[in-house]
């Protein structure tokens, strides 16, 4: 046997349950069972979010018939997981915007975390669409360790 | 009489012109359906499928 080092691929899976704290500041108390709340907005193509982006902000976001600001909820109904290294979490369901209107073209999903002050989670980007009295469906990829959307390598 | 939600309500899709496209690179698989009439667009849907993940890559550093 010999020792290796790295990086536990539990802690990887607990980073996503919000199970360690290194710093009692600003850190939210998860006391309780309960998964947060978690969004998905969109933004419009000249918008600028990125990694920097630390909160939702409805600054470039995309607006229209059916709309809401701040968008919609997003369910994650999988508990994290892990394969070999890799922890990794998807949305359970696609994220679904019906019967809008979005004019303006947009080329981005942010996802944040609505239940502790709207706290960035990511950015996914795409070519610019517009919708028309139409549905915008965002498919998710397969839940596993090469697919997921978010991943901790 | 199939129906489709419109900027003028629903409409009968046979009396409107349906156009469909796709687009499949390394960022997205998507498709798309509109419908128009006379010359006006009227719906359009997309569904797209990501493909790109969100990495993050936690190192623990040597000591050595």
């Amino acid at each position: 046997m010999a020792n290796t080092q790295a990086m536990c691929t539990s802690f990887k899976v607990d980073l996503f349950n919000a199970v360690h704290a290194f710093n009692g500041t600003g850190v939210p108390a998860h006391t309780v069972a309960t998964a947060d709340t978690f969004k998905a907005a969109l933004y419009l193509a000249s918008a600028t979010i990125n990694a920097a982006t630390t909160v939702y902000s409805a600054t470039g976001e995309v607006s229209g018939s059916g709309y809401t600001a701040g968008g919609v909820t997003v369910t994650f109904g999988t508990a994290p997981s892990s394969t070999s290294t890799t922890a990794f979490i998807t949305p359970s369901a696609s994220i679904v915007y019906t019967s809008v209107t979005l004019s303006t073209a947009f080329d981005c999903v942010f996802i944040y975390n609505s239940t502790q002050s709207n706290k960035a989670v990511s950015v996914h980007t795409f070519g610019s669409q517009t919708i028309t009295a139409g549905t915008f469906t965002l498919t998710m990829p397969t839940n596993d360790s090469t697919n997921a959307l978010l991943r901790l390598a | 009489m199939a129906l489709v939600n419109t900027i003028h309500g629903e409409m009968d899709v046979s009396l409107l012109e349906k156009r469909e496209g796709s687009l499949d690179n390394e960022t997205e698989t998507t498709t798309w359906v509109e419908y128009w009439l006379d010359g006006e667009l009227v719906h359009r849907s997309v569904n797209m499928a990501l493909k790109r993940s969100v990495i993050g890559t936690p190192v623990a550093a040597s000591l050595a």
